[in-house]
């Protein structure tokens, strides 16, 4: 065995703190060093010939570069070895930057603790084995969880690439949240005329499956080869024969409030939830419904010409693979009715910046016309209060929602042009309109459409003679504001779906304490998770608007594809392995194991003569993490790469 | 059901009425109110602008006169008495350096443990309303008030633990027990200008005038209140406040205590009717034939 020792200066990095000299002369102190090198930057193209060309004069046959984490450069040097003909894996890095050199002042002792790191990996890798990547096939489809306009671009890009994608959507119709919108700051564009489009493109596309009215049941296996099961729910409506003709739901008797409306207006039982919805095929919402509910009525079996309708229809569960899961679950509004100084959400008139989406929408359930829900009136003096939920760590979140600024200056702009008679007031704490001409929107709303804007916040709103009392501070002028509103809008912050927490756990990826899910590197990874083989898009994430959105749905696109395109997938060596001879069966490693990477097999003790459960580790899911090896009593589990042997010789020599 | 009684300053002079009504309504329901021996000021506002450490140890002083009655509750009528004692409370179980010291002066040692209740909460969650409902003499029929919380009874709300903070509704629940219609209003817990009365009286006269004319403007013929300096100023500032804002308010303002004396057939006179500076006598005796005081 020749271990050659490279030792990094990382410009000053290192060598400021470290003396690397000392530290390669060191090297050759200890049992099987045969070579010791110092370089400026070892990972630049001279810095890895020099390996290289050491391997080939000296023979060496294992190496330990002391430089920065493994984290930036293993990767590199592991490739340096291969090219030089010696197994990646025979590798070992010595982390003197930030282990050392970043965190220490004084030049000897920071020296002597460089050496102490560098026998440590030395002694490592003495016992490294050479391993070899391992392969496994790829389902070539991919889930999209969520139908709203994160999911349906993500769906239409990969479809681009030829690949099959499923949606499944649990709202009768995709759209989400998107198709409730009225216009889009800061162009206006009108909301549904450039999601309809794309609603339609998913649905024609023969490489997309939708399966709206369902909902994920559960996910198991790994990157590659995921089966997840889909709780198709019961329409009631036969997919096959509906045509959408509206005969149903025109007669039907049951009427609730819409959800699509937030109840500002009635749908029936049997419905679509908007005009345009994707399918155009109704449900029956089994709460209501008189027949299923008491067998009375059936109306809509007998107005349908087409015999679509079938109250017998039960949900089915069906069983999918795929290769990579794309979560596109969006956000819901938070609930404002914690602020009892707004009304505990019980004035009619206060109402949140969806309902007045839904008011100014032409086809909403006012038809455009922005007027109070209690009586039908016209709104003129119209009050937003800003930051509802969001930014407040007392009833809310501590985090910004990062819209809010944006479509309440977009609202109070649609308020004038509905009504030229109004007059906006915004309370708000700060403005953020970091985007690309959301600053010149905001201004030309306040210049342009008269919105007077107040820095402050709200402490009361009640009812006094038909009006909304609103009262609040401006803090730029120490004034105390009372203003006799129509309307309230409250722009309400984003929030976490209420099953996003537990959508997470069956996925296997983390999420934070506000239940948004958490990406795998904030800045340089964030649309993946830690778990492979599911990415992230859109508002499930953090909030969003559309542009970051739908930015985020192809990037997740990308990196769905880039392991699609793949033959087959390649997995690092660096697995738990068990030795079935010493395990006793006892499944304490399965408890550990956050990645469902360990089964039971039952094994024929010859010893004993009887059949006996042994723990097996799935080597494709297994992610290396230790946590099984840490706990087994056996000592029968061991980590390729970590055996409990080098670590053990690691703290000796130490 | 027995209580430690600790009535504060202000029941023993100003706020007399509360006190006697208190008493009595107690005493007709069987509810037990032992007087703190040899309590003393609970600091009030003064205190608590004078020295932080003096806020917390003179109710910590009073609570452990209390503990050594035996294991009973604190009842308090005030709502600043009531809100010193749990201040105190608050921090003797959340902050140890603050409890320390507060035990070094009052020479023992104190963990927040001794309950302070308000009666408020006694008679609706102790009592019960039902129960009081079933000792009701008569019911006061006709009678629409405005019931005023003030500043001190719900807030801050993790040291109270009183009502919910933005829209209390305990008097109301007592009002409408014993019959009086509580009107629905929206300055339940605006602030009346409390102890400015003396020191910035402009203030007080306008905040209270806001009051009065909000009570006013939703139908209210009185207000009633749970605590002795909101009573003061909408009570006795009403004459300047008609004066200075040309206002004509005939209001007087209940403790919620003595009306429920009444609604026990308890006489005016030992419920401090006839203690009040807007006189109460044609409202009730319009409203209701009882009360020749």
């Amino acid at each position: 065995m020749k271990i050659g020792v490279f030792v990094c200066h990382c410009g000053t990095n290192i060598a400021a703190t470290v003396d690397v000299e000392k530290a390669a002369k060191a090297a050759l102190n200890l049992a099987k060093v045969k070579f010791s090198t110092t370089y400026k930057y070892m990972c630049s193209s001279p810095g890895q010939a020099l390996i290289k060309d050491a391997i080939k004069e000296k023979g060496l046959d294992r190496i330990v570069v002391c430089a920065c984490s493994p984290s930036l450069h293993e990767k590199t040097f592991r490739e340096c070895l291969k090219e030089s003909g010696i197994n990646p894996y025979l590798l070992e890095i010595a982390n003197i930057r930030e282990h050392c050199s970043w965190v220490h002042r004084d030049r000897e002792t920071a020296t002597r603790k460089a050496i102490e790191i560098m026998k440590l990996a030395v002694t490592k890798v003495t016992h490294n084995r050479p391993l070899e990547k391992t392969h496994m096939p790829i389902e070539k489809r991919v889930l999209v969880i969520g139908g709203g306009i994160s999911g349906i671009q993500s769906a239409i890009d990969i479809s681009f690439a030829k690949f099959p994608v499923v949606i499944v959507e649990r709202e009768a119709s995709i759209g989400g949240r998107m198709a409730r919108f009225d216009k889009t700051f800061p162009t206006l564009d009108c909301a549904a005329c450039i999601l309809t489009p794309k609603m339609v493109t998913v649905a024609q596309n023969k490489y997309v499956t939708l399966h709206t009215y369902a909902e994920i049941e559960e996910v198991t296996g790994h990157v590659g080869d995921f089966k997840v099961k889909i709780r198709k729910k019961a329409r009631f409506v036969d997919t096959s024969k509906c045509t959408g003709c509206g005969a149903c739901w025109n007669k039907c008797p049951a009427k609730v409030a819409s959800e699509f409306d937030l109840g500002l207006c009635k749908r029936t039982a049997i419905y679509t939830p908007f005009p345009q919805a994707v399918p155009n095929i109704p449900v029956i919402d089994r709460e209501n419904c008189l027949y299923l509910k008491s067998k009375k009525c059936g109306l809509c079996q007998k107005v349908c010409p087409f015999g679509a309708i079938n109250y017998q229809m039960q949900d089915e569960i069906i069983e999918e693979k795929f290769g990579a899961i794309i979560v596109a679950t969006g956000f819901t509004q938070f609930d404002h009715s914690v602020y009892g100084e707004y009304g505990y959400g019980k004035y009619r008139d206060v109402i949140t910046g969806l309902h007045f989406e839904r008011m100014a929408n032409s086809s909403g359930p006012t038809g455009g016309k922005i007027i109070r829900p209690s009586d039908g009136k016209v709104a003129r003096d119209v009050v937003f209060i800003q930051c509802v939920g969001s930014r407040d760590e007392q009833k809310g979140v501590s985090y910004c929602s990062r819209l809010c600024c944006m479509y309440t200056a977009k609202h109070a702009l649609l308020l004038k042009e509905h009504n030229p008679d109004s007059q906006a007031y915004v309370f708000y704490i700060d403005i953020r309109a970091a985007g690309k001409n959301y600053e010149e929107f905001v201004k030309k709303v306040q210049n342009e459409y008269g919105a007077v804007y107040l820095r402050g916040r709200v402490s009361r709103i009640f009812e006094k003679g038909g009006k909304l009392i609103v009262r609040g501070a401006d803090t730029l002028s120490g004034a105390q504001i009372e203003i006799k509103a129509d309307l309230v809008v409250l722009a309400v912050g984003l929030i976490a779906q209420n099953d996003a927490a537990k959508l997470a756990q069956m996925l296997h990826i983390p999420y934070d304490q506000n239940n948004l899910f958490t990406e795998a590197h904030p800045k340089l990874a964030p649309v993946e998770t830690i778990t492979s083989g599911v990415f992230l898009t859109g508002a499930c994430q953090s909030p969003k608007d559309i542009p970051d959105t739908v930015a985020t749905a192809s990037a997740a696109s990308v990196k769905a594809l880039g392991l699609l395109v793949q033959d087959q997938l390649e997995k690092e060596p660096l697995v738990a392995r068990v030795d079935k001879n010493l395990c006793s069966g006892c499944q304490a490693c399965i408890k550990a194991c956050s990645f469902n990477a360990i089964e039971t097999k039952e094994v024929e003790d010859r010893a004993l003569k009887r059949k006996r459960t042994v723990a097996e580790v799935i080597e494709g899911v297994c992610s290396g993490c230790g946590n099984c090896t840490a706990v087994c009593r056996m000592s029968a589990i061991d980590l390729e790469g970590f055996s409990n042997r080098q670590i053990m010789e690691e703290i000796e020599v130490l | 059901m027995k209580y430690a009684y600790y009535p504060g300053c202000s029941l023993h002079s100003t706020a007399k009425e509360y006190d006697l009504s208190t008493r009595e309504v107690a005493k007709a329901l069987g509810i037990e109110l032992i007087e703190i021996p040899d309590w003393i000021c609970c600091g009030a506002t003064p205190a608590h602008i004078t020295m932080h450490l003096l806020s917390l140890a003179l109710p910590v002083k009073n609570i452990i006169k209390a503990r050594a009655m035996g294991s009973y509750e604190i009842v308090t009528c005030c709502a600043a008495c009531f809100s010193r004692l749990k201040t105190a409370n608050y921090f003797m179980r959340t902050d140890d350096e603050h409890r320390q010291k507060v035990e070094q002066i009052v020479g023992e040692p104190y963990k927040g443990e001794v309950k302070v209740r308000h009666f408020l909460d006694v008679l609706v969650n102790d009592f019960g309303l039902k129960n009081l409902k079933g000792n009701l003499v008569k019911e006061l029929k006709g009678l629409k008030v405005a019931c005023y919380y003030g500043c001190l009874l719900t807030r801050p709300p993790e040291i109270t633990e009183l009502d919910d903070l933005e829209d209390p509704h305990l008097i109301d629940d007592l009002m409408r027990t014993i019959g009086v219609e509580p009107v629905q209003w929206p300055y339940k817990t605006e602030c009346c200008g409390a102890s400015f009365s003396l020191t910035k009286t402009d203030i007080v006269l306008k905040l209270s005038c806001d009051i009065l004319q909000m009570a006013y403007d939703e139908g209210a013929q009185a207000i009633v209140v749970a605590c002795p300096l909101c009573q003061s100023n909408l009570d006795l500032r009403q004459s300047t406040i008609n004066k200075k804002y040309k206002k004509d308010f005939n209001l007087p303002i209940f403790y919620f205590t003595q009306l429920i004396g009444l609604a026990l057939g308890i006489d005016g006179k030992k419920l401090g009717l006839d203690k009040h500076i807007v006189p109460p006598a044609a409202l009730l005796g319009e409203k209701d034939k009882l009360a020749k005081i």
